[in-house]
């Protein structure tokens, strides 16, 4: 898109306009400066994503879309989740990130806080492997994506 | 005297392109050379605080004539009608705040129906953007989702280059309208002023060019046809493809149908022709599209009020889709082959391929289906009662084809009187029938009127309305005073909202809530007051006579008040939910 005021809100207006749903969204400048990157996650019939993908292709701030689905493609979240860790708990917790290989990045007397990165199934993986009780706060970054291999989304 | 006045007076014998002299200008002076630049003779507006350094600008130079509306709304509208009946954009000015919101009915009213405007609002200074200021509104966000694009100029320096995309973004691809928002400052502010001769944008590049192999896959559906359609819409009028359709449904002899929109794309006098189609649509156009094996869409877009329910739409047809926007195709109806492209290039590249090759449509099926399109044709679906005592509303948009020997530009609001307009009034050219079809708004009539008997001086110009929609923007009936324009106002007047009416009749068992007006004006007092011609009309034997009488005025605005039968209704009709067989008929 172009790295333009209001560039984002076209988008989400659009999706708001038309029902469609946003399940995440992330953007952020590119290399270039003039250009920023948007991943969008959304959900919807092969007619509903073909219907998406031309209106956004009309908006004028759109340069070019990539429906990363359409091949072979690597999707990364990244999560922060404060976790209640005082007392028998902590090494528990900390077995358990290592197993997701996650870094705990701050710790107190009380809690404990995990940078986890990766697909959205893992990141709900390790939230479920908690026992609820001791989750203080998650911080999901929504998904970024990139295609493998040589196909690529640059103008 | 300043520079830039002096640059004013210079240019005017002196053509200066961009780039030869270092000249600087305001803001203000920039905005109006640039709409020099861009040939505009008209620009309807109103003034207000953040625009008065625009205003200056106009006022030292002659060139656009600036249009002073009395709400903002008829400005669009007036700027719509110029737009509809030229083909060329319609501009727009208005002041920040309550101007810019007033404004932006007739900006969607535009957006739906795809017509290019370019649509210039106040903003307050860029130093007080976000603060609550005085008449500041979000004209950016508020105008989003109902424009084609939008632009907010927060340097001097942008101005021209952002004027020159607007222009270029409302009449190129598939047209709308692009609004401007430029704060006040940087009317002010000085830089040096050159216009762009062209502009590329890396994220918009509208297609032209139809895919050969589609429209090859087309034609062998179209020669192969046994009960072929051609439904055509406003996207034959706005690509000035009807010369080129017209062509091709002679050739192949195919019935053809128009939208509300595409009315005028096909001679409605020709015998090809077979009505429009839809809610109110002739009983042999949507019988023809109910039994249809080939469709042939032509810059239509499948809207609710053609198709009626969506699984019953033409259920044993092949259907072909042409169309500049390709979020158009496939959207509700799903296409077998479809073709993205001007639809002027793509038709007039299928008319060369039929006439290089000797491949024609079954004649002996053609005139099988002929016949029985004039079978359903003989149903006289559109007849009415001659002899009432009443004057028929239906009758009085005949006669006005009669008198105006079929050659007047006519405007209309929405309901009812909108449906007998495009009903009774037969039009053979584009740009003639000039109404709001998509976002349906009551009060465009008016206002529209203005634009296209602007653009068109000598030209008759009808707008066939309503008691109701009238008094949407009936304050115009100054505007009409102030520049002399001799529009002919048909008020159908049945003392209802005629069309919510004939709803609360059939589906609310005649629970008339709040579609009746109990304190009517005096219409023709009305419209003396305002300075102009009034006539009322209550018996159906003066309706010619008057209607004659009022187009000899030929520069005064007649203000027609017909008495009409209240409980007429607009037949034939496909209630909601119902398929194109499903009709109800008078």
């Amino acid at each position: 898109m172009e790295n333009e005021a209001g560039a984002l809100s076209r988008v989400a207006g659009l999706f708001s306009a038309r029902g469609y749903n946003i399940e995440s969204l992330t953007v952020a400048p590119t290399e270039d400066p003039s250009l920023s990157r948007m991943t969008l996650v959304t959900r919807g019939t092969d007619e509903v994503i073909e219907q998406i993908t031309k209106q956004l292709n009309k908006l004028v701030d759109v340069v070019k879309l990539l429906d990363m689905t359409d091949g072979p493609h690597i999707e990364r979240e990244m999560m922060l989740v404060k976790l209640q860790a005082a007392g028998g708990n902590r090494n528990e917790l900390k077995r358990t990130a290592d197993i997701f290989r996650g870094r705990i990045i701050d710790v107190t007397d009380q809690s404990y806080t995990v940078e986890l990165t990766g697909s959205g199934d893992k990141l709900d993986a390790f939230l479920q492997a908690l026992d609820p009780g001791v989750i203080i706060e998650v911080v999901r970054s929504g998904v970024s994506g990139i295609a493998r291999g040589a196909r690529s989304l640059k103008i | 005297m300043p520079v830039a006045r002096a640059f004013f007076y210079a240019e005017k014998s002196n053509n200066i392109t961009s780039g030869e002299y270092q000249v600087e200008l305001t803001g203000a002076d920039i905005f109006v050379r640039s709409l020099h630049e861009e040939g505009v003779e008209y620009i309807f507006g109103y003034p207000g605080g953040a625009v008065l350094h625009i205003y200056d600008a106009l006022y030292n130079q002659d060139k656009v004539h600036h249009i002073l509306v009395r709400h903002e709304q008829a400005a669009t509208h007036a700027a719509d009608g110029y737009a509809r009946s030229t083909g060329k954009p319609g501009v727009v000015i208005v002041t920040s705040g309550p101007g810019a919101t007033n404004a932006v009915t007739g900006i969607a009213t535009a957006y739906m129906d795809s017509i290019p405007l370019v649509v210039f609002t106040g903003q307050v200074p860029t130093h007080l953007i976000g603060n609550d200021a005085f008449q500041e509104a979000d004209n950016i966000g508020i105008t989003r989702p109902c424009v084609k694009h939008n632009f907010l100029v927060k340097d001097v320096r942008d101005l021209a280059g952002t004027i020159k995309k607007a222009f270029y973004v409302a009449t190129t691809g598939r047209p709308g309208p692009v609004v401007v928002d430029i704060p006040k400052d940087v009317t002010a502010e000085k830089a040096v002023y050159s216009y762009p001769d062209s502009v590329k944008m890396r994220s918009y590049n509208p297609v032209h060019v139809g895919h050969a192999g589609q429209i090859k896959r087309a034609l062998k559906l179209l020669v192969d046809a046994k009960r072929p359609m051609l439904y055509t819409g406003g996207g034959v009028i706005l690509g000035n493809a009807a010369t080129s359709l017209t062509k091709l449904a002679r050739l192949l002899n195919f019935p053809v149908t128009n939208t509300l929109m595409g009315l005028g794309a096909y001679p409605a006098t020709d015998p090809q022709f077979v009505g429009m189609l839809g809610m109110h649509g002739t009983y042999e156009a949507n019988m023809a599209m109910h039994h249809c094996d080939v469709l042939l869409a032509v810059g239509a877009r499948f809207d609710d009020r053609v198709t009626g329910n969506i699984e019953k739409f033409c259920p044993h047809a092949k259907i072909v889709h042409i169309d500049i926007d390709p979020a158009s195709i496939s959207k509700n109806v799903k296409v077998d082959v479809p073709i993205v492209g001007c639809v002027d290039n793509v038709l007039r590249v299928m008319l060369k391929e039929l006439k290089a090759g000797d491949e024609r449509p079954d004649a002996a099926a053609l005139g099988e289906w002929w016949q029985q399109i004039d079978e359903w044709r003989s149903k006289d679906c559109l007849g009415y009662d001659r002899d009432s005592d009443l004057i028929k509303p239906q009758f009085v948009v005949e006669t006005l084809y009669k008198v105006t020997g079929g050659d007047a530009f006519v405007t209309s609001d929405v309901g009812q009187h909108q449906m007998w307009a495009a009903q009774f009034y037969k039009f053979d050219k584009p740009r003639r029938w000039i109404n709001s079809g998509g976002l349906g708004t009551m009060g465009f009539g008016l206002p529209a009127a203005m634009g296209v008997q602007l653009a068109h001086p000598d030209a008759t110009v009808a707008c066939i309305t309503g008691e109701g929609s009238i008094q949407m923007c009936i304050q115009e009936l100054s505007t009409c005073k102030q520049y002399a324009l001799p529009i002919k106002v048909i008020n159908l007047n049945n003392g209802y909202l005629g069309m919510v009416r004939q709803w609360q009749e059939f589906f609310y068992q005649k629970r008339y809530a709040m579609s009746y007006m109990e304190s009517l004006p005096d219409f023709v007092k009305l419209a003396e007051s305002y300075g102009h011609v009034g006539m009322q009309i209550t018996r159906p034997q003066d309706v010619e006579g008057a209607l004659q009488e009022a187009m000899q005025q030929k520069d005064r605005l007649v203000f027609m008040d017909f008495l009409t039968d209240k409980s007429e209704n607009v037949y034939p009709m496909i209630p909601a939910g119902g398929g194109q067989n499903e009709m109800i008929l008078i």
